[in-house]
Formats: structure tokens, sequence, C-alpha cells
């Protein structure tokens, strides 16, 4: 195992990560192209934090957050991880594990440390297994505890999701979405992991639902100090549940900032566009819609540049030819736009006193 | 809602799914109405029968096993009005007022399109089929629509396939297939819930321009609040196969009676508001096979009562023009009111 | 239509490597098979050892298995698939002699197959759960469950012996079959290019029993893949989009369903030629047909391992190169496949 000394306090670190797929053509298997899905992204998520990960559909976040946990075999990159368990093992210092170069015993002592949950409740659980054995199967994976005591624990979890002791021995199938989706928690975390990597976990959800998941979410990281890397399309979503945001575009991430430093005051023109496009439900509320042109370009012939030149409207000839340094504005704000610091972007308005919608009952 | 200009309504409809066991209530008695050249959100989760109220009135109930077994949808036209429940779903009259008269738009542009005919045919064939056109005036036509839904060269796009197109560009092409005849009611459903956050600032800008340039009235079925109140003019919410509530869009974020419509605007996260907990609804919907005998609702209100559990309640108008179906609106029934308040 | 042409190329060099494993393979297992060549051309005539010895060396058989092999192979590639053991002939020239009859059966069998199950199973899926789809569901899984020689023999018995409609066997009656001069091979081909409508209907007439026996066997594989596929079509959003039109139930089946349906179904056609080959052997032995697959089944009998195997290789080149047909086609029913 190798070890390197990763900076205090981050709890992950992530740098130059890069996934590649290749694009083969039919027949004899020649190499046509490749999707840059992720390409060379750089995070670090503190103990307890959430960093939420936005982006619409094709900007590689799912990929980068499987990536992360090398659940994809990451093309390039670094990816630093401080395994509380490992350092009481004595398996590694208190210090980063070197995720990539971990051999395979030491990935799966990772697997107890960096957990998943998937966005469909209806495909991520084997439909002939009982609630019981899915949730207790990593523990027998990791020849953790007898029988008794194992199914001790999943009792313990259940109870911790808001499920009772009777679902155990129930199939999948008898379950409404909300409640799969907590069978699918309580499996993440049977094995007390650090980080949870939440990959779209709401958005098969009835809004009514919603709420209570990202509820339970936010109570088992109080409860049980977990980290969070969450992934998800919706902006309120993210907004709601992040202490910081990252915002994917092409593989690449174009701004990273606190969460409220992100809305208030945005400074890549995507992040502007984007939170201007959400349709806010307050009938009265009047935003300038920064309506993008045209549609997300492929990430196999990603444009020159800065990849968001083609529907940027502040874009200058040197977005064209030269991509924009991903760099930090101050504040722990990072961007990667020519002009991030001389635009003034449109902020989220503050609804607060807007006296309209969602709070009178 | 004025009753001046009333272009559909819709009374007490029923619509049943025979299941072998059991038989699922999926439209359970709805009413509302939709005046000419205006937009009904019409608001509900997986379930609460929007979309089955939306195929009835286009006359697609799959049947078997669906079959619309009571109540009116009265579609008032020039030379007067028809009950399109009445008439045989796959018979003449049906169909010259479908696709013509009363359009509609799917949730999924990948697949609403048929894969192996071009965009330009599929388009073709309804005015075609509606229309007093030669094949030539129809093409145009075609080129036309394609030019007003926003698709950039229409004279190229007119003859790609779908799989050429982008997700957006579908649903464009699909609304214009919809609007190539001008009719006076477009049923959209969950038409922008499959395309990503700017594609569908895209598609709802031109859905808010063409209903202008149209004079078309619109349903638009969402479970998106944000998305209906940047819609609608009015909005019905729906749940278990009812109406809770039909207001105006501000009267109905501005001030919701019913406890499901202020449950729900409780538990979205707020893009706008600084955070504060989220207050979700209780429980899970109940499976519609399995309705309580009461408000539908009961199980999971926080204001319950016990007559909730027994008896459904009416739709009646808690203000002018805002109607809710609650018993906490009634008068009378405050006598008896008796919350079960610490359950759960 | 370049990178058509460059695929075609592509599928034909990778049945290259499928002939020689296909060969190999065949080489082996009639060697393992009781009984020797020789012996079985003589019977139960008394001929010296050493008169067999002979023949054995004529043809190679006293050498080592790898040897052989390596002849044999070399032989094909050089287009030289040996003398069969039994006519002392060669391979190739029967083998050519034969194949328009197998063609042409295959051909007919397919379309009477095509035609039967495409339109039962289309019928079947859109009156779902009715009495018809359960009648043709029935029907479909009967065609399969019969077996082949045993349906050709009733159709003789029925329609060749008690209502003397048709002909028992063979590809030409009376002395059509002297006078008649084929040109590729292909009878029913022949008889329209030498505009003789009195051999056409001869020629119809001998093929419409083997031809109906072999299609109505395959049908049923067909059929319930055609309803299979037409049901799932019929419950596409495109289909809900075709009727929310206003269009009529007949153009939303004909123009709108039936071609996306179409699409699973040509991948089978290409794997169902392959059990008709089969279903083909059967039956050209029951109808006496003149055909590859009957000339297969007289050569293992005798053990004659040279036109056995150069038989098979030619039977996988059919198939291999009906597949590669039926592949091309894709693209013209389906816009999304481009070579």
């Amino acid at each position: 195992m190798i070890r390197v000394a990763g900076e205090e306090g981050a709890l992950l670190e992530v740098t130059g990560l890069t996934k590649h797929f290749p694009v083969r053509q039919k027949g004899f298997r020649r190499l046509r192209g490749l999707v840059r899905a992720v390409d060379g992204i750089d995070l670090r998520i503190q103990e307890r934090e959430t960093l939420g990960l936005v982006g619409e559909s094709g900007c590689g976040k799912t990929t980068a957050g499987r990536a992360v946990l090398r659940l994809v075999e990451p093309t390039a990159g670094r990816i630093l991880f401080r395994s509380r368990r490992m350092a009481a093992d004595g398996v590694a210092e208190a210090r980063a594990v070197d995720v990539l170069s971990a051999s395979r015993r030491e990935m799966k002592m990772l697997r107890r440390d960096m957990q998943i949950i998937f966005q469909d409740p209806y495909s991520s659980l084997n439909p002939r297994m009982t609630v019981g054995s899915i949730v207790g199967e990593p523990l027998i994976v990791h020849r953790m505890g007898r029988a008794l005591e194992r199914a001790d624990r999943v009792r313990e979890v259940l109870a911790a999701v808001g499920l009772t002791p009777e679902h155990m021995r129930r199939y999948p199938h008898e379950f409404s979405g909300g409640q799969r989706q907590r069978i699918g928690i309580a499996r993440a975390l049977v094995l007390e992991p650090q980080l949870i990597v939440c990959d779209e976990p709401v958005s098969a959800l009835d809004v009514s639902i919603q709420a209570q998941v990202l509820n339970l979410l936010e109570d088992l990281q109080r409860e049980f100090g977990l980290t969070y890397l969450f992934i998800a399309h919706n902006l309120s979503v993210v907004k709601h549940i992040s202490n910081r945001v990252a915002v994917m575009y092409l593989g690449r991430i174009v701004e990273l900032a606190s969460t409220e430093r992100l809305f208030a005051e945005p400074k890549h023109p995507y992040t502007e566009a984007l939170v201007s496009a959400v349709p806010v439900p307050e009938p009265d509320y009047m935003v300038e819609r920064m309506i993008l042109q045209g549609d997300v370009p492929s990430p196999v012939t990603p444009p020159s540049g800065c990849h968001f030149h083609p529907r940027c409207r502040y874009a200058v000839e040197v977005c064209r030819s030269e991509a924009p340094v991903y760099r930090d504005v101050g504040h722990d704000h990072f961007v990667a736009c020519h002009r991030g610091d001389e635009l003034s972007l449109q902020p989220i308005r503050d609804g607060d006193r807007s006296g309209g919608g969602g709070t009178a009952s | 809602m004025t009753s001046a200009d009333v272009l559909l309504e819709v009374r007490d409809l029923e619509v049943h799914f025979a299941v072998p066991g059991v038989t699922v209530r999926a439209v359970d008695g709805v009413t509302y109405a939709i005046d000419s050249e205006r937009t009904l959100g019409v608001v509900g989760e997986s379930g609460c029968g929007k979309t089955v109220t939306a195929l009835a009135i286009m006359g697609l109930i799959p049947s078997p096993p669906g079959r619309i077994v009571g109540g009116q949808i009265l579609y008032h036209r020039d030379g007067g009005i028809v009950d399109l429940a009445q008439l045989p779903p796959r018979g003449q009259e049906m169909r010259a007022i479908r696709g013509n008269e009363i359009a509609m738009i799917f949730q999924e542009p990948m697949t609403s399109l048929n894969p192996v005919l071009t965009i330009g045919f599929q388009i073709m064939e309804s005015i075609t089929l509606h229309q007093r056109m030669t094949k030539r005036e129809a093409k145009r036509q075609a080129v036309e629509m394609l030019r007003a839904v926003g698709i950039p060269l229409p004279e190229e796009r007119v003859d790609e396939f779908p799989h050429q197109m982008s997700g957006g560009m579908r649903q464009r092409a699909m609304i214009a297939m919809a609007l190539s005849c001008n009719p006076v009611l477009l049923i959209a459903d969950e038409p922008t819930t499959a395309l990503d956050v700017t594609i569908q600032a895209q598609v709802l800008e031109l859905m808010n321009n063409l209903r202008r340039d149209f004079h078309a009235a619109i349903q638009f079925i969402t479970h998106d609040l944000g998305v209906v109140a940047g819609m609608a003019d009015d909005v019905a919410v729906m749940y278990l196969g009812r109406i809770v509530e039909a207001a105006t869009v501000r009267d109905i974020f501005h001030s919701p009676k019913h406890p499901y419509t202020q449950g729900l605007m409780k538990s979205i996260p707020s893009l706008t508001r600084s955070k504060e907990r989220l207050v979700p609804i209780e429980g899970i919907v109940p499976d519609p096979s399995d309705a309580p005998p009461g408000c539908g609702f009961e199980p999971r209100c926080p204001e319950r009562m016990s007559i909730c559990r027994t008896t459904p309640p009416p739709l009646v108008a808690t203000a002018p023009g805002h109607d809710a179906a609650c018993w906490l609106y009634q008068p009378d029934v405050h006598l008896v009111r008796r919350t079960l308040r610490g359950w759960k | 239509m370049s990178g058509l042409l460059r695929y075609a190329f592509q599928r034909l060099l990778l049945t290259i490597p499928m002939i020689f494993i296909l060969l190999t393979v065949i080489f082996l297992i009639i060697r393992v098979m009781p009984g020797d060549p020789i012996s079985m051309v003589y019977g139960a005539r008394p001929v010296s050892e050493e008169l067999k010895a002979e023949k054995r060396a004529e043809y190679g058989f006293d050498k080592p298995i790898l040897v052989q092999y390596g002849v044999y192979i070399s032989g094909v590639f050089r287009g030289d698939f040996g003398n069969s053991i039994r006519t002392s002939t060669p391979v190739l020239q029967e083998l050519f002699l034969r194949f328009p009859a197998t063609i042409e059966l295959a051909l007919f069998g397919l379309l009477v197959a095509a035609i039967l199950g495409f339109t039962t199973g289309v019928l079947a899926a859109t009156r779902a759960d009715r009495p018809v789809d359960h009648g043709i569901r029935v029907f479909h899984i009967a065609s399969f469950a019969i077996p082949v020689f045993w349906l050709g023999l009733m159709f003789q018995v029925i329609f060749a012996v008690k209502l003397k409609w048709l002909p028992v066997a063979g590809r030409l009656g009376g002395e059509m079959a002297f006078t008649f001069r084929p040109v590729t091979g292909l009878y029913v081909l022949d008889a329209i290019l030498r505009l003789d409508g009195h051999a056409l209907l001869d020629v119809l007439q001998h093929l419409a029993l083997p031809a109906l026996t072999l299609g109505i066997a395959t049908t049923g594989l067909l059929g319930r893949m055609s309803r299979a596929s037409m049901l799932e079509t019929l419950d596409q959003d495109y289909v809900t989009t075709a009727r929310a039109k206003g269009l009529g139930e007949r153009v939303v089946v004909l123009r709108h369903a039936l071609r996306n349906a179409l699409i699973p179904i040509v991948t089978v056609f290409g794997l169902e030629f392959a059990v008709l080959m089969g279903g083909a052997v059967l039956t050209e032995t029951v109808f006496s047909w003149p055909g590859i697959a009957s000339y297969l089944i007289r050569s293992i009998n005798a053990r004659d391992y040279i036109a056995v195997q150069g038989s098979v290789v030619f039977i996988a080149l059919f198939i291999s190169v009906i597949n590669l047909i039926v592949d091309l086609l894709y693209s013209l029913i389906d816009p999304r496949v481009r070579y």
C-alpha cells in the first residue's frame, strides 16, 4: 500500500480524475474516438460534509461518482482517501490511501468505507433476495460477525432508516419506491462507511416521498458522521442538502463553491444559465431566464477552448481557442472561465420576502 | 374560472381498470373545466390519475383492461356540445376530433416518435389526414411547423429520422406535429419531465409563445410545481383519482387550502429561500386498488377527523373560484371535528 | 454504400475461420463413427482384404489422421473437395448438381413460413387474448411439436394418395422429367425463363407439398416471435402517438407498428434458416427430393467421409450467406442501422 501524505482534514482528495470510454465501430473493432466522460476533475471533500455534484445528462457526473469508488476504472488521476478503519487496523497510517494503486485485498477493505446509493430503487435491489439478506450481504462478504450478530446489525440499520425488523423477511417488490430507497440506504450503511456516493438518490421518487428520504439522509449524516458526494440534476435538491456544490459541464467541473456563494455570486455563465432555467414554484417569481441555445455538444468531439463557448452569451475570442484554467478566485470559490473575475452574473433572487408560495398554510 | 367561454367540461369522470382479481379506480369521479385559450395545470404524483384522465379525453384508454364507467366529457365546439365519453373510441367522429381539434404530446420524446419514419412524414401524416392538402402542400406546411417550433434548417431536418435529433429537438417536433392542425386544445403530458433543465427552459418558453400564436387551450400535466407556476393560469391538484383542489395559479400557491397541496409545497426544497428543514408528507400513496373508503388522503393527513375516514369529501367552493375537497371547509363538520393528532 | 460493402466483405472474411472450425469438427466426428467407407462400398460382397487395403490407400485412409486432415484441408483451399467414395465422382460436381433443388425448396419453405408466420402472428397480437388469438397460438405450438416427416407423410397420404390432387414425390412428373431442360437448376425460375407454362405448373405441383411441409414445420417459431414482437410494438409510445393523431387502427398497425415489429423478427429469420435446413434434410428424404440434404443423408449412411465434409461446408456457407443478406436487409428496415 502506498501511503501518501494527504492534506490535513480532507477525507477525499481527487486530482485530475479522468475517464475516457472508447467508441468502437461495428465489424472489426476499430477505435473511432473517445467519449471524454470525465476529463480531469479536481475535488476535495471534507469529513462530514456534503458535496453536491450537479450537471445535465451526459456531463459525466455519474461516471465521476463511480470512478471515485473505482466501480469504473479511471483512465488517469489520483484519489486519496483517509480511511479511519485502515488506520486503526494499522494497514495504513492516519494518512490518505491512494485508492487507484490499492491491491484487490486493500480495495476490498476500502469498500467498507466507501459505499454508494443508486438512483433506481427498482433495479438496484435483487428481487429474489429478502430485505434481510440484501442488507446483511455486505456483512457476509466482509466476514463481519456471527449470524446472530449480523442479524442484530441488520435490525439496527433497518431501524435507523425507518423500517422495522418485520421487514427483514419480505421481498423488495412488496415495498414502495421510497421504502426501497430506504433499503438501499440501509445496505450502504450496514458496514459503517465514512463516505457514501449518492447517485441521484431521490430523482426516481415522488415529490412527497423525496422529502422523507432527504430528511433521512440528513439525519443519518448527523448521527453517523457520514460524508456525502451527492450527485443530482435537480438544483433545488442539491442546494438544499449540500454544503458545497460543484457544477459539471461536458466532463469538467466549471465551478465549485460553498452553496451560499454559488447561488448568490455565480462566476460561471453556465451556472448562471442553469440556475435561471429552474422553474420556481412561485407564480410571481420574475427572473431573466438565460435560455441557452442549442444542445449539449457530444463529449466525443467537444468544442475547442472552453467547452461552453458555443452556447455562452459572454464568449470572447480567447474562449474559442484556449481552455480556461480551473482556479480559486477567492473564498474557496473555484471557476474555470476566462472572464470569471470580470463578469457580474445574475444570482438567484432571494424568495424569503417575496411573500409567496410554499410556506402559506 | 369563468364559465363564459368553457371549452371542455369533465364531469364525474370514472375510469376503471380491471386487473385480475381487482378493479382499480384510476379516475374516481373527476370534475373540472378548461376555458378557451387558457392553460390548466394538472398536478399530481404518479398514479394519481392525471394521465388516465387525459387519455380518456383523447379516447385512448387501453381497452381492455380500461373502461370509462361513468361521467361525461363535454366538448364545446361550434356545432354544439359533444360528450366524448359516449363516442366510440375508434369511430369516425372521435377520430376526426382526435389529433385535429384536440391534440396530445407525451412525456418521452425519445420513444414517442416512430423510429422508422422521417419527422416530415410523421407531421405530414397528421396534416393530410385532417385537412384537404396535397402532399406537396403538406410538406411545405410541415417545414413551416418545424420552423415555428424553432428547429434550425427545417428544410433539411424534415427528411431526418428521429434518432438523428436530440431529445429537445424531438420534443419540438412532437409539438409541431400536435399543432399542425391548429387544435383548440392541446394536452401536454409531462412534456418536459424527460428533458434536462436548460432544454426544459427552451421548450417551456416555446410553448408559452406558441399558445399565444395558436390560440390553443392547454391542459398541462406535470408533477413539478415549479413548471406549473410558470405555465398555468389555473391549477387542479389530483390525488388518488380525484381532484382535491382547483383554483387560479396564484390562489393555489399563495393560499393552498387542501392539506395535501399544503403538504406538497412544504415538502419540496426551495431554490430561492434559505435552507430550512423539509416537512415531508408522512406515509405513502395508497395503492389505487386498495383506496381508503373515505378521503383518499386521510391516512396521511395531519388534520384528519373521524368523518374523513368514512365519507369522501365533495369538491366545494371555499372562496370564489377556489374549490377544495376537504371536510375542513364544510362549516357544519367543524362541530364534530375531532382530530387524531399524535398519530406517528 | 462503401460502408455496406466493407461490412459485407468483413463478414465474408469472418466465415473463413468459421468454415475451418466446422470442417475440423466434422472431420473428426465422422471418423469416430463406427463403420468405414470402403467396407460400406462393397457391402456383403466377398472382397479380398488386399483389394480393400488397396482402395484405402487410394483414398489415403492408411495414412495418419493428421496427414489425411492436412491433405484434405489444402485441397479445399484449392477448391478441390475430393471424390466421393461411394460414386467416385467429384463431390463438388455432385453438390452443384443438387444444390439448386435445395435452395428452391428452402426458399419456398421459408416463403410459406414467413407468410403464415407473420400473418398469424400479427393477427394474434392485434386480437390478443381473444378466441382468434388462442386458436392461432395452439396452431403455432402444434406446428413445432409435430415431426416434419410425419407431417410430410400425412400430406402425401391425404393430398397425393387419397385426393390425388398433387404428385407424391420428385421434382418433375412423367415425360417432363425427360423433356425439361434446366438452365439454373431452380426449376421454377427455369420454367419461367423457358416460357413453358406447362412445365411451370408441373414444377409448382411437385414443389407444393414439400414446401408446405417444410414451411408449416417452421411457422411456429416465427409466428410466436411475430406475435410477441407485435404485442410489444403495439405497446410503444409512438403507437399511442399515431392513435392520438386520429389514424385508424388499420393504418396504425400496418404503417406504424408492422415495420418496427419486423426488426427483431428479421434477426430470427437468419437463425430460423438453420432450423429450416435441418427440416429440409427430413423433407427431402420423405419426398425423394434430389437435393443436397438427401445427398448428405445417403453419404452419412455410406460413411462417405469426403461427400459428407463437402455437403456440410456447402450448407454452412449457404446459411451464413443467408444470414449476411438478412443483416444487410436490416439496414433497409431500420434507419438507425448504418454500416
